[in-house]
């Protein structure tokens, strides 16, 4: 069984919590938001595409993978510091 | 694999990159092979079969050298996958018949709202990683109903779990075993009933005898040839047609040069619609006043994708917690591959059809022309495409053109004129997809079933063997029943799979999501979750599909989600708050599950 006390698992519970907060704002802005008002963002282009187009084709794709390995660094890095890596 | 002491396999394990490197080399091999025979002049079909039989064998070898006698790895693969080759197996597991083949045609016809599939089916995967697969592995469970009946304690919540995956998974893998069927018949030229039985024949091989060791491993393959099916027509095309050397950063122009195309001839409805085919009437971009549609389905097949057992279970087969993360990030790198090329397809061919300055455009040309092209012959022939002068002006219009969606991926070989050898690589890619897909959905409906239903429920004091050979028996009869389905070909591949995700997140993703991030959820509200969601979720479909109701907000059959998840949440709050907090030592449990270090919750064989 681990060896942390009670309060070292709470601290590392409220790190991995806000991190998880933070990464679901993230969610919601690139699945949701961004894709929801793709009209108005297609008066921009980028790379020569319409804007809102793009996004939903490829930028937001593109967050969602970088999200997924930052949190998993960040997490990886909460982990060793309440000595409950692995 | 086929030696079971540990010296054996950890041999095996070791030379992962050594066997997979020969492997995809192997299989690049036998391509130029089938290259040149074409060139000498052997016959579309005899490559066809080529391709088909020499992946399926190569199935058949790893799946027959994976055949396992233990719980451990008939069920989570002996928990020793690197998290990159796990990362694969998911992709494979994950894209689909639906993916590979429907999607860039759901593109190319639905337009905008259709993008919604892209989203969901990537972003889900953030989902996944932030809010289950690393807590789930933690637990130590077999199967996702193992998760629900220990979080929540007690056989009713256990049971509903049960439900709930058995009735989404068997929609998906007949959707799946429909399309292995489809592109089976295509190919080798037999009845689409014989193809279906014949693909689940080669499913079988690959799960039956070493379960979700022999998924992983064939798994891995598939991904190789899916990815390497999907890829290279795209850049061979763009290269030949001169859309840039790789045409996924450049295809803005082609966008723009659609939507001038778009207007020029107008997108109107067909005068007379033909069974079967569509035309298209739908712009490549054209979001105004569409978000609420393309949001709707994202959020439906993102938290379907957290909810949907044969995805998770490939998280519990990892060594440890962080390589279960580490795997969600290889698993949404590998599918991005896919994913982000998909649009750029359905551009593209779209854009060959239509641009008149391009060689291989139709619109805009004589009847009789167009009508002469082998592809359309061929696709003719067999009813997945029609031309119709129906202003009998002589002249092809836009809205006198219809193809089936499913064929798009499929047939953009032969519209750019590549050779013959690319619409073989693409028929196994397909294939592939199809059947890894099937694979999973197959071994999670029986796994659940025999560990859960059976192992838990019906016989604790069962056997290992007597495990094992319930588990395959239930396979068997499984796969029979899916298929026996799929050749009713009751709806489209498309359809069938998003009404999976429906099922899967009305059920599933509050009571999954919520067992691990609040730990005052208890049995009653879980049961309550599951229930009230899939109830309403599915009375909502029956209602809309069957036209007795009218859609309420535009939310259509494919999208049942957005009704069943509410529900879910509102039912295993409220039951939860009103009966008593879970006792002091599930509470514990849930805290244990949240640090990755310390033993599994559950015994390694339990």
């Amino acid at each position: 069984m681990s060896s942390t006390d009670a309060g070292a698992r709470e601290g590392h519970w409220a790190k991995t919590r806000t991190l998880n907060t933070i990464i679901m704002v993230l969610w919601l802005i690139f699945a949701i938001i961004i894709p929801y008002n793709a009209a108005s963002l297609n008066s921009m282009t980028f790379l020569g595409f319409p804007l809102g187009y793009y996004m939903c084709v490829q930028g937001s794709l593109i967050a969602f993978v970088a999200m997924i390995w930052i949190q998993n660094w960040r997490q990886d890095q909460i982990d060793d510091e309440y000595g409950v890596g692995e | 694999m086929a030696d079971t002491t540990g010296g054996g396999r950890a041999r095996f394990i070791d030379n992962l990159g050594k066997v997979y490197a020969l492997y995809t080399l192997g299989f690049l091999v036998f391509f130029a092979f089938m290259a040149i025979l074409e060139q000498i002049g052997v016959g579309a079909q005899a490559i066809g079969i080529g391709f088909l039989m020499f992946t399926i064998a190569i199935y058949a070898v790893i799946g027959w050298l994976s055949r396992t006698g233990e719980v451990d790895a008939y069920y989570v693969a002996g928990r020793e996958v690197p998290a990159l080759y796990n990362g694969m197996a998911t992709a494979a597991d994950w894209m689909s018949g639906a993916s590979f083949v429907a999607l860039a045609g759901g593109v190319y016809f639905g337009g905008y709202p259709y993008l919604g599939f892209i989203i969901g089916w990537t972003g889900g995967y953030v989902l996944v990683n932030s809010l289950l697969a690393p807590y789930l592995r933690k637990f130590g469970c077999y199967t996702v109903p193992d998760f629900v009946g220990t979080r929540y304690g007690g056989n009713t919540a256990r049971f509903c779990a049960v439900v709930v995956l058995v009735v989404a998974s068997f929609t998906y893998v007949t959707a799946q075993i429909n399309a292995t069927g489809t592109i089976a018949a295509q190919t080798l030229g037999v009845p689409f009933e014989f193809g279906v039985w014949l693909g689940l024949a080669g499913i079988f091989i690959c799960s039956m005898l070493g379960g979700m060791r022999g998924v992983t491993w064939t798994q891995v393959a598939q991904y190789i040839v899916l990815i390497i099916a999907y890829l290279v027509p795209i850049i061979w095309m763009s290269n030949k047609q001169g859309f840039g050397i790789i045409p996924h950063f450049s295809y803005g122009d082609a966008v723009q040069r659609i939507v001038e195309l778009e207007q020029q001839y107008g997108l109107q409805p067909a005068a007379e619609n033909l069974a079967g085919v569509s035309v298209l009437t739908n712009p490549i971009n054209d979001p105004a006043g569409k978000g609420w549609s393309m949001v709707t389905l994202a959020i439906c097949m993102m938290c379907g994708t957290a909810s949907l057992p044969h995805i998770l279970m490939r998280y519990f087969t990892t060594p440890s917690v962080r390589s279960a993360r580490r795997s969600v990030g290889w698993s949404l790198t590998f599918i991005f591959l896919l994913y982000f090329s998909a649009p750029a397809l359905a551009t593209l061919t779209k854009l060959q059809l239509l641009d008149p300055s391009l060689a291989t455009s139709i619109i805009g040309k004589s009847i009789e022309e167009v009508a002469n092209l082998a592809w359309i012959q061929h696709w003719t022939s067999v009813g997945m495409l029609a031309i119709a002068d129906q202003n009998a002006d002589g002249i092809l219009q836009l809205n006198e053109f219809f193809m089936r969606p499913d064929i798009v991926v499929l047939a953009t070989p032969e519209i750019a004129g590549l050779p013959y050898v690319i619409s073989g690589l693409v028929a196994a890619g397909g294939l592939a997809a199809a059947m890894s897909t099937a694979d999973g959905l197959l071994l999670a409906i029986a796994n659940a079933l025999s560990h859960d239903l059976y192992y838990k429920m019906i016989d604790p004091q069962a056997g290992t063997s007597r495990r094992l050979v319930v588990a395959r028996i239930l396979l068997l009869f499984i796969g029979a029943a899916g298929a026996a389905v799929a050749s009713l070909k009751l709806t489209g591949i498309l359809g069938a799979v998003a009404w999976a995700f429906d099922f899967a997140c009305s059920g599933l993703f509050f009571p999954m999501v919520l067992g691990v991030w609040w730990k005052r959820a208890n049995a009653a509200g879980a049961v309550a979750g599951m229930v009230g969601g899939f109830a309403a979720g599915t009375l909502y479909l029956y209602m809309v599909y069957t036209g007795q109701m009218e859609p309420w907000w535009g939310i259509d059959h494919i999208r049942f989600g957005i009704i069943g998840m509410p529900v879910s949440l509102v039912c295993m709050v409220v039951v939860s708050l009103m009966t008593p907090e879970p006792s002091k030592e599930i509470q514990d449990m849930v805290d244990e599950t949240r640090i990755p270090t310390g033993a599994a919750i559950l015994a390694r064989e339990h």
